[in-house]
């Protein structure tokens, strides 16, 4: 496998796609929490980081102090998060709903800063590792690189969870009460719907799919209470690039933009970090709704 | 429509309704009373306070006293979420088509609140229409087709108070027809419905009674044998 590409081994340039379909696989599932929260709540979830960041430490903690192993932590973490997103939403969002958005980003923004601020605390700010499970140690062999079994797990389940979040969106009639709750909250009420409810319920299963990023992201990023901070900033001009609120424009751009960031690190390593904010400067000037985002 | 072997049900009565929005006081001290299957109308100018009696009847406005029952429940104290459950279905002013939901889906959107409601077949056969074009996003109809989807979406819930906003505002000649036709049958079924219109020629044939509403309070009460006599009062409020 030597085929150069701009004097580039394939070999390289594949393997670092592969990483940066990796990162991608993160961006799409926050950015996907944040579309959906956005798009009903009107609330920039200034805690989504925080909240990723809450989803890899519980399952560190559980595993450390109960013995709760990875694949029990997938499943329970995201409940437990989302369970306490529900009581953030239900307890300080709503008080605050009827105000103007820089209350909830501000009230966001402050959460996150105190859960942060209460992890480095207790457990100080350097990494902790998470032990790999067993049944996803080793790698596979693709031919052009050996790909570790973990991160191939990711890619597949980050997507799986994205689409299955997308055919719930799109095909149920719960997905229909969320896009037509997003549209005109009003009129839903006037139909039934029991609008303050899915309002708690959408701001969990956003927090939660954070949560499950997270207990994903443990066992490949050291888990530190600086860990979704540093993310956060990213995923938000993922989220502008696809277009606040498009469900399917987070997915696609978080992706994307995993696979941009991979090739610029072949081609100019320099520019790797700043990239998607130039596509994000680009994007704004071209198409100010973002890529996927609606006329205003 | 009264029943000779029972007495009239009283589905819905308004005792000194004020509603506000923010500041403004719009509802100054509303009484009505509707009966089940009567066809009432709310006339008066623009701005009279008509759309936002239909608002205060589902909950919709900033604020509201008085007391509003509807089958005999008192709702100015419910959430406006379980007014629906009690049979009111409403039908805004600007329709309410929903983009980023076909027309089907739009159609099954409202969740059931009684039984007795139409089902889909019943619903297309009334509005072929709907059925051509039911995989085509909502917004995408015409106007007179989203008039009968915003119609058709509220009689498949088996609401029996319909409140219609301006159904026949901007509609062409034959879908206003098209919407009279439907409101008789939908008399025929007994279901009781509130009109707010604009268009007196429409609403005259088909009414029990009539509402004249000026600067948020009911000003005359007219039923539709009275209504001749009663043309000169509306010329002057109306100009119709």
């Amino acid at each position: 496998m030597n085929l150069a590409l701009f004097d580039i081994p394939a070999a390289v340039l594949l393997g670092q796609l592969m990483l940066g379909l990796i990162n991608g696989a993160f961006y799409a599932l926050l950015s996907l929490g944040l579309a959906i929260i956005f798009g009903l709540l009107k609330v920039i979830n200034f805690a989504h980081g925080a909240q990723y960041m809450l989803g890899a430490f519980l399952a560190l903690l559980l595993f450390r102090h109960f013995g709760i192993d990875y694949w029990t932590a997938l499943l329970l973490v995201p409940i437990l998060v989302g369970l306490f997103g529900c009581a953030l939403e239900r307890f300080l969002l709503r008080p605050v709903a009827g105000e103007s958005h820089l209350y909830s980003l501000l009230l966001t923004f402050g959460l996150a800063l105190i859960i942060q601020g209460t992890f480095t605390n207790l457990y100080g700010s350097s990494g902790n590792a998470y032990p790999i499970p067993a049944a996803l140690r080793g790698a596979l062999s693709l031919g052009f690189m050996h790909l570790p079994t973990y991160r191939a797990w990711v890619i597949v389940a980050a997507l799986t969870v994205c689409l299955a979040a997308w055919l719930i969106i799109e095909k149920t009639r719960l997905g229909a009460y969320l896009r037509a709750g997003t549209e005109n909250p009003q009129l839903m009420q006037a139909f039934g719907i029991n609008i303050p409810f899915l309002v708690t319920v959408t701001y969990g299963f956003g927090v939660a799919l954070a949560a499950f990023a997270g207990v994903l992201a443990a066992p490949l990023y050291s888990v530190s209470p600086g860990m979704g901070a540093n993310l956060l900033i990213v995923v938000f001009a993922v989220v502008v690039i696809g277009g606040m609120g498009s469900i399917v424009g987070a997915v696609i751009t978080g992706l994307a933009m995993g696979l941009i960031e991979g090739l610029t690190k072949v081609f100019y390593p320099q520019a790797a970090t700043t990239v998607i904010f130039l596509v994000m400067v680009l994007v704004l000037l071209v198409k100010p709704n973002g890529l996927f985002g609606k006329e205003a | 429509m009264s029943d000779l072997h029972t007495p009239e049900l009283e589905q819905l009565r308004l005792s000194n309704v004020h509603a506000f929005y923010g500041e403004s006081h719009i509802l100054h001290g509303i009484d009505m009373k509707v009966h089940r299957g009567e066809l009432v109308t709310l006339l008066g100018r623009n701005g009279s306070g008509r759309s936002t009696i239909l608002k205060s009847i589902m909950g919709m406005v900033g604020r509201r006293t008085g007391s509003i029952m509807i089958n005999g429940k008192e709702t100015a104290t419910l959430p406006a979420f379980r007014i629906p459950r009690l049979g009111a279905g409403y039908c805004p002013e600007e329709r309410g088509i929903f983009a980023s939901l076909d027309v089907e889906e739009n159609l099954l959107l409202p969740p059931t609140v009684r039984s007795g409601g139409m089902n889909l077949d019943e619903i297309y056969e009334m509005f072929p229409n709907l059925y051509e074009r039911r995989r085509s996003q909502g917004t995408r109809l015409s106007g007179g087709e989203q008039q009968m989807l915003a119609m058709a979406r509220i009689l498949r819930t088996g609401a029996n108070l319909l409140l219609l906003d301006e159904i026949t505002e901007g509609l062409a000649p034959v879908i206003v027809q098209k919407l009279a036709e439907v409101l008789v049958k939908l008399k025929e079924k007994n279901l009781t419905i509130i009109l707010v219109e604009q268009n007196f020629c429409f609403a005259a044939p088909l009414a029990d009674r009539h509402y004249l509403i000026e600067h948020g309070r009911i000003i005359e009460e007219i039923s539709a044998a009275e209504l001749p006599g009663q043309m000169e009062l509306l010329h002057r409020q109306l100009g119709v």
